[in-house]
């Protein structure tokens, strides 16, 4: 240090004073570790905390298995579920595994088309007027909570399917809907963002070729864009799994396995949330629950690998 | 420019500097006021409670909190709604003084019930619930069981009308599922069906769905939008919940760990006192627990008083 500061001193005397009113270098120096520091903290509490998270999780859900010795394999394989009943309690959590997926494969099914067709709208098809309108419509959906989502689900939506298409209306399908519209703004937007950064030359060339519009889309800037289309139903995917509140509204948590897409179903999430506040800490029932946690947590992080596999693709 | 974000951020920190110092300030002062309260028990009350527990009981233990800190000006009464195993844990833990449950802390796995001192505070009485549309009032004991374990699907069996029957339950976790399969089924386990935790919910399921039938407390029976079933003839009332003859009810306990003392004994006292007990129980859909010529222990064993 002393050093510098020597070097400094005779730099200082070097310089003609215009130059030193400036800041000195030393301050900016300071300024430039300060940011470091904190940029690194950031980025500290940000990994500790995932770690952190992912370590409680996986010793809290692990419990059930370890120390109250339910069976992995019944866990996840039977259809049972019955941790109340104090002589033969089952723990067979496959129908809300099922349901997890049974909604979240159909939300995706339903919001991928709607959502690719609105980016191709909005970057295609009419980019100035289209988008105008489309954005704002799209934050807005983003901005509704869950809970309202739920709310008007069973205020319109179960009665209209009761009355309409059948069964009780508590179902896959309602839950369905609701999901749909609720990852509609994620696969939107990420998709959007795929479609406009195509560059303008692969649809200058296709033109060029005497392309129409609707086969440039369809030969050229759909499958240029794929990978990046495939992330934003990926992240959709991973939303709908994990939302509880307005698929719990609507689904009637039902312990049976669903037949038909007018059966009420249940999810893993919507479990815990129905059983969280009943149970006590360290229970069996608790520690099933945080099990399902742990197969959330599992899923999520394979839906991360899967959208790390999808850019990886498009690199190349 | 600079200079003004600079100014802009170092007020934002002070902000936030001075909120930490004042939540901190506020939480170590009134442990402070709790622990002197210890000394002089004959002085004004003054201090912090935290209530934690039964959501179902949340409304009723705020209502009377709001009463009791209108008359004690330096209490300070905070009651969270977590649920029956949140309010036990909790306890049992210390994080709370109080902890409300609509179960026994004997049936709840996990908590050392013998380390915590049940104080039965209200009561409540619940019965089956039924679509009005179905066209019955009144259910004899066995054939409820038979609805709630589905060997029964269809109303006309019972004598109502041809609706298939739906039904509404209750999480398995929940007290008041344990409540009704112990008193209302006997002990049988309920088939699947329409799973709700809110009881608003599941009475707008209830009257919104041909041939649903659930379990809904008393105090939700306040208009024609479901029907409450008498079982084997007896109405479901305030008086024969009290007189022993109508088997479908519950305590909403507090439990204290060990003996309650100062503040949480003072409140709990409150609750007791005939004016919680006669008027704003009776406002809140409860029964009043000094009322009750029969007593139940964990067991559900039932003995005259």
């Amino acid at each position: 240090m002393t050093y510098f500061r020597g070097v400094w001193c005779i730099m200082e005397k070097l310089e003609p004073a215009k130059d030193r009113l400036l800041k000195s270098k030393k301050n900016w120096l300071d300024g430039e570790i300060r940011g470091r520091i904190l940029v690194i903290l950031c980025a500290v509490i940000m990994i500790s905390a995932t770690i952190s998270i992912t370590i409680f999780l996986g010793s809290k859900g692990l419990q059930s298995f370890i120390k109250n010795g339910v069976s992995l394999i019944e866990f996840i394989t039977s259809t049972h579920w019955n941790p109340t009943n104090l002589a033969k309690p089952e723990y067979g959590a496959l129908p809300f595994i099922f349901g997890s997926f049974a909604v979240t494969l159909l939300s995706a099914l339903v919001a991928a088309p709607l959502g690719i067709g609105g980016a191709i709208f909005m970057t295609e098809i009419a980019p100035s007027w289209g988008r105008k309108i489309l954005q704002p419509v799209i934050e807005l959906l983003v901005g509704i909570p869950s809970v309202v989502y739920g709310f008007i689900g069973l205020t319109i939506l179960v009665p209209f399917i009761r009355e309409h298409v059948g069964g009780l209306g508590f179902s896959l399908l309602s839950g369905t809907i609701v999901l749909s519209i609720m990852i509609l703004p994620t696969v939107t937007t990420i998709a959007t963002d795929a479609m406009s950064s195509l560059p303008k030359n692969l649809r200058e060339g296709s033109y060029a070729l005497g392309a129409t519009r609707w086969q440039t889309i369809r030969k050229v800037l759909i499958p240029a864009a794929l990978p990046t289309l495939l992330t934003a139903i990926v992240l959709g995917m991973a939303r709908a799994f994990g939302e509880a509140l307005a698929v719990q509204m609507v689904i009637g948590n039902v312990r049976d396995l669903p037949t038909s897409l007018l059966d009420a179903s249940a999810t893993l999430t919507t479990i815990i949330t129905l059983n969280m506040g009943h149970t006590t800490y360290g229970s069996v029932e608790n520690n099933t629950l945080w099990s399902m946690g742990l197969i959330l947590l599992i899923m999520s992080f394979a839906f991360i690998l899967l959208i790390r596999y999808l850019s990886s693709r498009r690199k190349m | 420019m600079k200079s003004y974000k600079k100014i802009g951020l170092a007020l934002t920190l002070a902000a936030l500097m001075v909120l930490v110092a004042a939540c901190g300030g506020g939480a170590s002062t009134d442990k402070n006021e709790g622990l002197s309260n210890k000394d002089s028990k004959n002085a004004e009350l003054s201090g912090s409670l935290t209530v934690s527990g039964s959501s179902a009981m949340q409304p009723l233990v705020a209502a009377a909190a709001e009463e009791f800190m209108a008359e004690n000006p330096n209490v300070d009464v905070q009651v969270n709604a977590g649920g029956s195993g949140t309010g036990l844990s909790q306890v049992a833990e210390g994080s709370v003084q109080i902890g409300n449950s609509d179960v026994f802390a004997e049936e709840k796995e996990g908590i050392p019930a013998d380390q915590l001192v049940d104080h039965k505070v209200a009561v409540v009485g619940m019965t089956a619930a039924v679509n009005p549309k179905v066209g019955i009032k009144e259910i004899k004991k066995a054939d409820l069981i038979k609805v709630f374990t589905g060997k029964i699907t269809n109303w006309k069996e019972l004598g109502g009308a041809d609706q298939k029957i739906v039904l509404v339950n209750r999480p398995d976790s929940s007290g008041t599922r344990a409540v009704f399969n112990k008193f209302a089924l006997d002990g049988a386990t309920p088939a699947e069906g329409i799973t709700e935790d809110s009881s608003n919910t599941v009475k707008k399921i209830i009257n919104e769905t041909d041939g649903a039938v659930g379990y809904l407390a008393f105090s939700y029976f306040t208009d024609d939008s479901v029907t409450p079933l008498a079982i084997d003839g007896v109405e479901p009332t305030e008086e024969n919940v009290q007189s022993g003859h109508f088997p479908i009810w519950a305590y909403q306990h507090s439990y204290t760990k060990g003996e309650a003392t100062d503040l949480a004994k003072a409140f709990l006292d409150y609750l007791m006192s005939d004016d919680i007990q006669n008027t704003l129980l009776k406002e809140q859909g409860y029964l009043p627990v000094t009322k009750m010529k029969v007593e139940r222990d964990a067991e559900g064993n039932q003995k005259d008083l």
